[in-house]
C-alpha cells in the first residue's frame, strides 16, 4: 500500500490554510483561533493516520515516500518518507501544536499578548508547523536543511512580537546563533554531498559512510554537529536558549522546547550518526564528554535560577545532555534511550511550559520568591499538575522522564566496540550525579512555590500589583544565596529608554492590573485542561509502557547503527 | 574590405540608442507638461522592453552564438577574433540588465513625477547606460570592453547629479566620478600592459598568449614576465572599482545615499551586473591561463568584500546606506565562486553560480529598492524608523520588502536567496575553498542582523505617517521584481537552467 500523498498532505494542510489568512483576512477575523484549531486539528488528524496506518512492522524502512525532483541542478529532490524514528516526532509536533492552538483558541490567552494580532500569530504557528513537519519527513540534505531554517524566521517573530520585555535582544540571540549553527551545518551536508555526489538519505544510510576518507568524515561531523548541537542545545553552545525561553510567549516556549530542540536531535539521529559511522565513531567521547558537562551545567544552573521559565529551560539544557550522551554510546540501548528522552521530554517540557505560563498569567511574574509559595493551597490543581509535571521530568519511574534516562546510562555502561569504556563509565557515573541534581532542583523548586504557607490574598494582589518595581527587596528566606543580576534582569522593567521605545508594549496596562489580577488569580480553566489532558495522558503511558515508543524506534535504530557496530 | 555586420546581433544595444535618441527628441520639442513626463517615460519603458524583446528572440533562435564585428579569417588565426558575440552568456547578462533596465524606467517614473528633474535628459542618461550595460557582456576585445564600461559609467554621473537642488546628490556624482575615472585609468593602464604583452586585443587571443600555446609575438619569453602580472591585477582592480569590491569600496554608501534611489537601484545592479560581466569575461576567457595569479586575489578580494560590505552595514541608520553595505556584501558573494572559477574544470559551474547568484540577487534587491522608493516620498530622510509599521500601514508593500530583506538575508520563506547561497555554498565547497566558505558562512549571519532587524521593524506598531498616494508606476515595479523572487524561490531551476552553458563564443 503506497500512500505517499500522505506526508504531502501533512505538509500542505498548513502551508495552504495560510493562504486564506492573506487573502481573506476579513472574512476570518471574527474566528481566528478556531480556523487555527481546525487546520491543526486536521493535520493532528492526518499525523495520528499516518501513525495508524504505519506499518510497525518495518518500522526500520521509510515508508509514505515521495520522491520527486525539485532543483536537478542542484541534486536537490522533494523526498519525503516516514520511518520509526521520524513518526513519533511528527505525532508530537502536530500534537503540540495542536494543543496551543486549544490553548489560545479559549480563555484569558486572547485577551492577554495574542490579542494583539491574532491574525499575525495564526499564520506563524502554521509556517512554524510546516518547518517543523519537514523537517521530521525530510529524506534529503539540501531538502532537510530547508525545513530546518524554515522554523526561524516565524520563531523569530513569536519571540519578537509577542515576547516578554528583553524580546528584541532574545529573539535577535536566537535566530542569529541558530543561523550560525545552521549554515556551518550547511557546509557539513555540502562537503558529504561534494565526496559522495548524492543527497539522498536513504542512500547515504545504506552506504554507511562509504566514499568518505575518515578525515572528511570527522571535518563533516563536526560541521553538521555544530549545526545540530546549537538547536539540541548542547553546551557550551546554549546560552541562547534561556533568553529565548524567557522571553517567548507560552506557546513559544511550548513549541520551542517540545519540538524546535528535538530537529537537533533527531539530526543526530538521522544523518550524522548514520550517514558519517567513522566520523561519529571519533567524535563519539567528546560529544559524550560535552553531554555530560551540559547535564551538570544545566543541573547546576537550574539550582541558581529565580525565574521559573528560565529554571525549566536550563533543565532542557540537561535533559538534552542525556538524549547526546545516549546517542554517544553508539549502543542500540543508549540511542533507542536518547529517542526516547527526546519525545518523553517534549511531552514533559511541553507540559511544564504551558504550566508556568498560566502560572505567569496568573501572577505576573514568573519570579519563585516572588510566587510565594504554597500554590497547593491556593491553586490546587494547577499546584498538582505542576507538581507532576516536576516530578515527571526529574526522571519518575513510571513516568516518560525515566526510560530514556535510564536506558542512556545504560547504554553508557556499555559503549559501542572501539570507544574507551572506561571513559564512558566516567560519563555514567557523572550522569547519575546529574539526575540527582536534576530531582534536587525541581524539588527545590516545588519547595518554594507549590508548598510552604501561603501568602494572604490581599498580599497577593499587593504582590502583583507592584510586581517588578522591587521584587529584589524583600527578604528571600527560601532561596540559596541571591542571585546574579543576569537572572532576574528579565524580571525587572528595565526603564523606558533601553525597554527599546520602538516597541510599544501590547502587554498589560499597569492601570487595568489589580482587577486583573482579581480576575486571573483561580485555579486550572476548562481550556487549559483540555490542552494539558493529553500531555498528562501521554506521560503515564509512555512511562507504564515505554515498549509502545521502543518497538517503533528499535528495528530503526538497529538499521543506522548497522554502519557503526 | 568591407565589414559585414549582423544587424540582428546588434539589435538590443541598437534599439535602445535609437530610443535614447528619440527621447531626447521628444524632450525637444513636445511641451513640458507633466503628461509629457509620463509620455517620455512610456518611450523609454517601450524601448527597453524592445529591446528585451529582440534579446528574447536571440535566445529563442537557436544554440549557436552568432558573432558580428569579427577579423576576416585569413587574418584571425585559429579559432577566429570576434568583437561581438552573442551566447548565452550575452544573452543571460543582457536578459537581466533589461528587465533591471523596466524596473529602473518604472521607478523613474515615480521619482520624476515630482517635478524638479529634467526629463529627457533623465531618460537619455538611464537609456544610455543600458546600451553600454547590453553592449558589455558582448564584447570580446579589450578595447569594446573599455568602451562599453565608460557607456555604462558616465551617464550615471549626470544622474547622479540631477537633483541639482540637492548638495548630497553633487558631492555624491563628484565622488563616484573622481573614483570612477581613477579606476578606468587603472583598468587602462593595465589593459595596456596586456595589450603590449600579447600584441592582441582579442580575448581569444589573449587567452592563447596567456595559457602558453601561441607564443607571445615578437617576443621569445619562456615564462610570461612580471609584468603580465601587473597587468592582470591593474585590469582586477579597475573591474574591483566597478562592483565596488574591497578595498575599492568606499565610495558605495555616500553615492546611493545622496544619488536619486532608482540611480541607487541602477548602481546596485545594472552597473554591478556590468562590472561582474566584464570581470568574467577578462578573467576567464581572456586570462584563464594565468588563473595561478587572480584564484587567490579574487578569493581573498571576496572574502574581504563581504566582511567589510556586513561589517559597515550593522551600523546605519539610512535605508539606502543599508542597502549600499549589504550590496557590497552581496558582491563579495558573487565574487566568491569566481576564485574556483581559475580551476579550468570547473570554470562553466562556477561562472553559472556568480551569474545565477546574481539574477537572483537582482531580483530582490530591486524589489527592496522599489519599497524604498515608495517609502521615500511620505519620509525624506528614509531611515529605518521610518518602516516601523509599514507592513501594517500598508501591508502589500511591507510584506513584499519583508519577503525581499528576508531573500537576501537567505532564510526561508525567502528560498531563491537561500538557494543562491547554496548554489555558492555549493560551488566553494567543491572547490576546496573550505577557509572561504567558513568566512561566508560567519558572513551570512552577521548579515542577517541587520536584515532581521529592519524585517522587524516593519511589524512593529510605530507611528502613523502621513499617507500620499503613491504613483500608479510604483506598483509595477514592485510587482516585477517580487514576482521575479517568489518564482525563483519555488523554482530555482529556472535560473540554474538560464546560467549553466557550456563555453563562451
Amino acid at each position: 500500500m503506497e500512500m505517499g500523498w500522505l506526508p504531502v498532505v501533512l505538509l500542505a494542510v498548513p502551508l495552504l490554510g495560510t493562504l486564506p489568512l492573506l487573502l481573506a483576512p476579513q472574512a476570518l477575523h471574527p474566528r481566528l483561533h478556531t480556523y487555527g484549531l481546525v487546520l491543526s486539528g486536521l493535520t493532528l488528524a492526518l499525523a495520528v493516520l499516518l501513525a495508524a496506518t504505519f506499518d510497525h512492522s518495518r518500522g526500520a524502512v521509510p515508508q509514505f515516500e515521495v520522491d520527486q525532483a525539485w532543483i536537478p541542478g542542484l541534486g536537490l529532490r522533494f523526498h519525503l518518507g516516514v520511518d520509526g524514528i521520524s513518526l513519533p516526532l511528527i505525532v508530537l509536533t502536530a500534537l503540540l501544536t495542536f494543543l496551543c492552538f486549544v490553548y489560545l483558541c479559549w480563555g484569558s490567552a486572547r485577551k492577554g499578548f495574542a490579542g494583539a494580532r491574532p491574525r499575525a500569530l495564526v499564520f506563524t504557528l502554521l509556517v512554524l508547523e510546516v518547518g517543523m513537519l519537514g523537517t521530521f519527513l525530510a529524506l534529503d540534505l539540501l531538502l532537510f536543511f530547508v525545513f530546518f531554517e524554515i522554523v526561524l524566521v516565524p520563531m523569530y517573530f513569536l519571540i519578537g512580537i509577542w515576547g516578554g520585555t528583553g524580546r528584541r535582544a532574545a529573539s535577535i540571540k536566537f535566530i542569529l546563533y541558530t543561523l550560525l549553527g545552521s549554515v556551518v551545518m550547511l557546509i557539513g551536508l555540502l562537503l558529504v554531498w561534494a565526496q559522495t555526489g548524492t543527497l539522498d538519505i536513504e542512500a547515504l544510510n545504506a552506504a554507511h559512510g562509504a566514499g568518505m576518507s575518515r578525515s572528511v568524515q570527522i571535518i563533516a561531523f563536526i560541521a553538521i554537529g555544530i549545526g545540530l548541537a546549537v538547536k539540541t542545545p548542547m553546551w557550551p553552545l546554549h546560552t541562547w536558549l534561556p533568553d529565548a525561553h524567557t522571553e517567548a510567549p507560552t506557546v513559544g516556549s511550548v513549541l520551542l522546547a517540545g519540538v524546535l530542540l528535538k530537529m537537533g536531535t533527531y539530526g543526530f539521529a538521522r544523518i550524522a550518526l548514520p550517514v558519517l559511522p567513522e566520523g561519529a565513531a571519533a567524535v563519539a567521547p567528546w560529544l559524550g564528554a560535552l553531554a555530560v558537562v551540559g547535564i551538570i551545567y544545566g543541573a547546576l544552573a537550574c539550582l541558581a535560577q529565580r525565574d521559573l521559565k528560565r529554571m525549566i529551560a536550563y533543565s532542557s539544557v540537561g535533559h538534552m545532555g542525556f538524549v547526546l550522551l545516549g546517542f554517544a554510546t553508539l549502543t542500540p540501548v543508549g540511542v533507542n534511550g536518547a529517542l526516547f528522552a527526546n519525545v518523553a521530554h517534549g511531552l514533559i517540557t511541553g507540559l511544564l511550559f504551558f504550566l508556568a505560563g498560566a502560572v505567569k498569567d496568573r501572577y505576573h511574574t514568573a519570579d519563585m520568591p516572588s510566587l510565594g509559595g504554597g500554590m497547593l493551597a491556593t491553586l490546587p490543581r494547577l499546584g498538582s499538575l505542576l507538581t507532576f509535571a516536576a516530578i515527571a521530568s526529574l526522571g519518575l519511574p513510571g513516568l516518560a522522564g525515566f526510560w530514556g534516562e535510564m536506558l542512556a546510562l545504560f547504554g553508557a555502561f556499555q559503549p559501542a566496540n572501539g570507544l574507551p569504556r572506561g571513559l564512558f563509565l566516567t560519563y555514567m557515573v557523572i550522569g547519575g550525579l546529574g539526575a540527582v541534581l536534576t530531582a534536587a532542583y525541581f524539588l527545590l523548586m516545588l519547595s518554594r512555590v507549590t508548598h510552604g504557607r501561603p501568602r494572604a490574598v490581599a498580599r497577593d494582589e499587593d504582590v502583583t500589583s507592584d510586581e517588578g518595581v522591587t521584587p529584589d527587596e524583600r527578604p528571600v528566606v527560601p532561596l540559596g544565596p541571591p542571585q546574579a543580576r543576569s537572572a532576574t534582569a528579565t524580571l525587572e522593567p528595565s526603564p523606558a529608554p533601553v525597554r527599546h521605545g520602538d516597541e510599544p508594549s501590547d502587554g498589560h496596562d499597569p492601570q487595568a492590573e489589580p482587577q486583573e489580577v482579581r480576575r486571573a488569580v483561580d485555579d486550572v480553566r476548562r481550556h487549559e485542561l483540555l490542552a494539558w489532558t493529553p500531555l498528562v495522558a501521554l506521560i503515564l503511558l509512555f512511562g507504564l509502557w515505554p515498549g509502545l515508543l521502543l518497538t517503533l524506534t528499535t528495528p530503526a535504530v538497529q538499521t543506522l547503527l548497522g554502519a557503526v557496530s | 574590405m568591407i565589414q559585414q555586420i549582423d544587424y540582428f546581433v546588434i539589435a538590443p544595444p541598437l534599439v535602445l540608442a535609437l530610443a535614447a535618441g528619440l527621447v531626447l527628441l521628444l524632450d525637444a520639442f513636445l511641451p513640458a507638461r507633466p503628461r509629457t513626463r509620463t509620455a517620455l517615460g512610456l518611450v523609454a519603458l517601450a524601448g527597453v522592453l524592445v529591446s528585451l524583446g529582440f534579446v528574447g528572440a536571440q535566445a529563442a533562435g537557436g544554440a549557436p552564438a552568432r558573432s558580428t564585428f569579427c577579423v576576416p579569417p585569413d587574418l584571425a588565426g585559429p579559432g577566429g577574433a570576434c568583437s561581438f558575440v552573442t551566447d548565452r552568456f550575452t544573452l543571460v547578462f543582457a536578459g537581466l540588465v533589461l528587465v533591471a533596465g523596466v524596473v529602473v524606467v518604472l521607478m523613474s517614473m515615480t521619482e520624476l513625477a515630482a517635478g524638479g528633474i529634467p526629463v529627457g535628459e533623465w531618460y537619455f542618461l538611464l537609456l544610455c547606460t543600458l546600451v553600454g550595460a547590453v553592449t558589455l557582456p558582448a564584447s570580446r576585445d579589450l578595447i569594446m570592453l573599455v568602451v562599453a564600461l565608460e557607456l555604462v559609467s558616465l551617464p550615471v554621473f549626470a544622474l547622479t547629479a540631477m537633483k541639482r537642488y540637492d548638495g548630497r546628490a553633487s558631492e555624491a556624482a563628484v565622488k563616484l566620478f573622481v573614483v570612477s575615472v581613477v579606476s578606468t585609468a587603472v583598468m587602462l593602464f593595465g589593459v595596456s600592459l596586456l595589450y603590449g604583452i600579447a600584441g592582441t586585443v582579442h580575448l581569444s587571443r589573449l587567452a592563447a598568449v596567456f595559457s602558453g600555446q601561441s607564443p607571445a609575438p615578437g617576443m621569445a619569453w619562456e615564462t610570461l614576465p612580471a609584468v603580465g602580472t601587473v597587468g592582470v591585477v591593474l585590469v582586477v582592480a579597475g573591474f574591483a572599482f566597478k562592483i565596488a569590491a574591497v578595498p575599492f569600496h568606499s565610495w558605495a554608501a555616500d553615492v546611493y545615499q545622496g544619488a536619486p534611489v532608482p540611480v541607487a537601484a541602477l548602481l546596485s545592479v545594472i552597473s554591478k551586473a556590468a562590472g561582474f560581466a566584464g570581470l568574467i569575461l577578462i578573467l576567464v576567457a581572456g586570462l584563464s591561463g594565468q588563473a595561478a595569479t587572480w584564484a587567490p586575489i579574487v578569493g581573498i578580494v571576496a572574502a574581504l568584500t563581504m566582511t567589510a560590505g556586513n561589517l559597515l552595514a550593522l551600523r546605519q541608520r539610512s535605508a539606502v546606506r543599508l542597502l549600499a553595505w549589504s550590496s557590497v556584501a552581496q558582491s563579495g558573494y558573487i565574487l566568491a565562486p569566481l576564485a574556483i572559477a581559475g580551476d579550468t574544470s570547473s570554470h562553466t559551474t562556477a561562472i553559472g553560480t556568480s551569474m545565477a547568484y546574481l539574477v537572483i540577487y537582482a531580483a530582490m534587491n530591486l524589489g527592496a529598492f522599489a519599497v524604498v522608493m515608495l517609502v521615500s516620498r511620505t519620509a525624506t530622510r528614509n531611515e529605518l524608523d521610518d518602516y516601523r509599521g509599514l507592513a501594517l500601514r500598508e501591508p502589500a508593500a511591507g510584506l513584499a520588502l519583508a519577503f525581499c530583506l528576508v531573500c537576501l538575508a537567505g532564510l526561508p520563506p525567502g528560498l531563491a536567496g537561500l538557494f543562491a547561497k547554496v548554489f555558492v555554498f555549493r560551488e566553494i565547497v567543491e572547490g576546496g575553498w573550505g577557509w572561504l566558505a567558513l568566512v561566508m558562512a560567519v558572513n551570512t549571519v552577521i548579515g542577517l542582523y541587520y536584515y532581521a532587524v529592519w524585517a522587524a521593524r516593519l511589524f512593529t506598531p510605530g507611528v502613523a505617517a502621513v499617507r500620499r498616494r503613491p504613483p500608479p508606476a510604483t506598483w509595477p515595479a514592485i510587482g516585477v521584481s517580487l514576482v521575479a523572487a517568489v518564482l525563483f524561490s519555488i523554482a530555482p531551476q529556472l535560473v540554474l537552467d538560464m546560467t549553466s552553458f557550456t563555453a563562451f563564443g
